[in-house]
């Protein structure tokens, strides 16, 4: 399929449109395929240029898959990623060659949510940080010049490019981490749980710095993440995934202050709040997220839903559009009046 | 029972590790009640000391650890206090059978990884069994009939079906209620939750924290809740004790904590965490530098080299003290010279 340049503006830098990525079950000794594993069904996605996109949801919910097929690492099952690339102008990355890939890595990076896992504890930080440059033919001492600018630029040393990885604490690696995904200048970064694995005080100062290099280099961020405070914090929009599916997307004040999806007002009312005379009255959700390999008919959430009638039971819904920017995946959208986060103050 | 009395009462306690690289003061010097049907939170980040403390009550401490000073002071149930009936901890053997009937008997315990608890061979039935075989000797009910209303009272549906499960059949938050289930099998007065719900999503994590809220009230046991997340402390305690490296900062009800914040680690704290509502978001303010490294403490007050309110000279020279020594109404008890 060839990319056409869509009808959307220049602002925008990734759009994804009908992402479908499944995993065939084999069983046996020639290994048939006996079912599909449907991680991702029917993601859609818009991250405008400086933009900070959410991607939230549960274990298990596709984001992580979705963000790993928008850097090329599955060939995906069906959709578009559309991606503007500096230098090619729209590609689609389900169906890119290998040269064209090799630009648009330079342009989309990774940080990654591990600070202990992702680093290699066999290479110095000139190694981590410079390998990027290496391969894009930049060596020796511009190479560790480079190192050296990108260091001080995440708050760390210079004089710790020679250090191992093991010599830090996990803010330390973090920021390694994301020196390494600025150091070829890109456009966008996803950012995967990025501070899932920090204390709360060192989360603030890489949260920070993310939005200091935001505004620095004009980064557009596509931000997974399961903590619901931190996307409300960083990001201008969020989408809500749920077994496979983007279930609701919206600007970030108006998805916490008017959720428009039953799974959205559950998960924020989930939220403990660091305030006790400000605690949600929290709905419990029955039971346990449904098996992608084995969907519900209907309304996956359906089963869980405690708004759910015979229609969500039997038609599957669309994601439309409720007002202007807010997408919806749900039958009764337009008749429910769902609690947001502001609610119990009022 | 007396609801002013402590079930637990823990006075200076010093848990220390000795190392090849030197003594790790993991624990320097806490004290701690934990009264009846209550909930204590102990909260602070990583390394502050707030597992070991749990782990020095229950004597499971790592071979490097040793508890050095203080104790830790028990009432066991059936016993009346004013008898004395009460025994120091920190003078069991960790391996002796006394102590081995406190665990699960007296005081008992969940973590995050449930995995670790169950062994992955055993079905989930036969491993409360075995518990309950332990601690509910003189019940004349069978174990098998324990587990299973047990197993119902956590949560789940088909406690037959559960109790022939393995553990990995069990999702994580199913997993959860059958170590809950474990642990309150033997009906300890106490139960230490270590992170229980950290591992989880926020939905299940909210099932769990509903379901520990429930179970404290039918059995009236005394929680020790053991968490990095302010705003699980806000949702589950009735008194907090705020930790950093080794010590005991701020100590008080959960209202006072969070609305009359005293030591400026708290404070700072608080205004690190990201709030919910976007409309609150304004700014994060982060603490500035990192947590110290645990051979080379600071001087006088551990934070005072990352407070914004330090004051030469009294800060890095003394130790400041918790605060008044018994808490007034509306206030906490705070370890900072700007009290003092």
């Amino acid at each position: 399929m060839t990319a056409q340049t869509p009808a959307g503006t220049e602002a925008t830098i990734l759009r994804v449109r009908d992402l479908r990525m499944h995993f065939p079950i084999q069983k046996g000794f020639l290994r048939r395929t006996v079912g599909w594993i449907k991680a991702v069904d029917g993601v859609d996605l818009e991250l405008g240029r400086g933009q900070t996109l959410g991607l939230v949801g549960e274990s298990g919910c596709g984001k992580t898959t979705t963000a790993r097929c928008i850097l090329g690492g599955y060939e995906v099952t069906d959709g578009e990623i559309l991606f503007n690339d500096p230098e090619l102008g729209w590609v689609d990355i389900a169906s890119i060659s290998k040269d064209e890939m090799f630009s648009v890595r330079r342009n989309a990076q990774i940080i990654l949510q591990d600070p202990y896992g992702s680093l290699n504890p066999r290479m110095t930080v000139l190694d981590i940080v410079g390998e990027p440059l290496l391969i894009n033919g930049i060596r020796g001492s511009e190479r560790e010049q480079r190192v050296a600018e990108l260091l001080s630029l995440v708050g760390l040393r210079p004089e710790y490019m020679s250090r191992y990885p093991h010599a830090f604490s996990g803010g330390q690696r973090q920021r390694i981490g994301i020196a390494r995904a600025l150091a070829l200048q890109p456009q966008m970064v996803i950012c995967d749980e990025p501070v899932s694995a920090l204390d709360v005080s060192i989360q603030a100062q890489i949260l920070n710095l993310l939005e200091e290099l935001q505004d620095r280099f004009g980064l557009a961020y596509l931000f997974v993440a399961h903590q619901l405070n931190v996307v409300s914090h960083i990001c201008d929009r969020v989408a809500v995934m749920y077994v496979g599916k983007v279930v609701e997307s919206a600007p970030t004040g108006q998805l916490y202050d008017r959720p428009r999806h039953p799974y959205t007002e559950a998960l924020l009312s989930s939220v403990p709040r660091p305030d006790p005379r400000n605690q949600a009255d929290e709905i419990v959700l029955e039971g346990e997220v449904a098996d992608p390999a084995n969907p519900p008919s209907g309304c996956l959430f359906h089963p869980r839903c405690r708004y759910a009638v015979e229609q969500c039971r039997l038609e599957e819904p669309e994601l439309r559009p409720a007002t202007a920017g807010h997408f919806v995946r749900c039958h009764l959208a337009d008749d429910l009046e769902l609690m947001g986060v502001s609610a119990p103050a009022a | 029972m007396d609801a002013d009395q402590p079930l637990l009462e823990i006075r200076d306690l010093k848990t220390h590790f000795h190392i090849r690289q030197g003594t790790v003061r993991a624990v320097d010097g806490v004290s701690l009640s934990v009264f009846p049907g209550q909930t204590l939170a102990i909260v602070g980040e990583s390394g502050c000391g707030k597992s070991i403390t749990a782990q020095s009550i229950l004597r499971i401490l790592p071979r490097a650890g040793r508890i050095e000073h203080g104790h830790i002071h028990l009432q066991l149930s059936g016993g009346d206090p004013s008898r004395g009936e009460i025994v120091d901890l920190v003078g069991l053997n960790p391996k002796g059978g006394a102590m081995r009937e406190i665990r699960g008997g007296e005081i008992g315990m969940i973590f995050q990884e449930p995995m670790s608890t169950f062994s992955p061979v055993y079905t989930i039935g036969h491993q409360i069994a075995e518990a309950a075989r332990l601690h509910r000797t003189t019940d004349d009910i069978e174990p098998r009939e324990l587990v299973l209303d047990m197993l119902a009272h956590v949560g789940f549906a088909h406690p037959d079906r559960t109790w022939s499960q393995y553990p990995h059949e069990l999702s994580g938050g199913m997993r959860q209620r059958a170590m809950i289930a474990m642990a309150l099998i033997g009906r300890p007065r106490i139960l230490i939750a270590d992170e229980p719900t950290t591992a989880l999503d926020v939905t299940t994590e909210a099932q769990i924290l509903r379901l520990m809220k429930r179970l404290q009230a039918e059995f009236g046991m005394a929680i020790i809740f053991i968490t990095h997340d302010l705003g699980v402390v806000a949702r589950m305690a009735d008194q907090v004790a705020v930790m950093y490296l080794g010590n005991i900062v701020e100590q008080g009800d959960v209202d006072t904590v969070f609305h009359a914040p005293r030591h400026p680690y708290l404070k700072a704290l608080l205004r690190s965490v990201p709030r919910l509502d976007p409309a609150e978001n304004i700014g994060l303010e982060p603490i500035s530098g990192m947590v110290p490294d645990p051979f080379s403490r600071p001087a006088g007050c551990p934070f005072h080299p990352r407070c914004p309110e330090f004051m030469p000279d009294t800060c890095d020279t003394a130790v400041p003290q918790l605060l008044p020594a018994v808490a007034e109404p509306g206030r906490t008890r705070a370890a900072c010279h700007l009290y003092t």
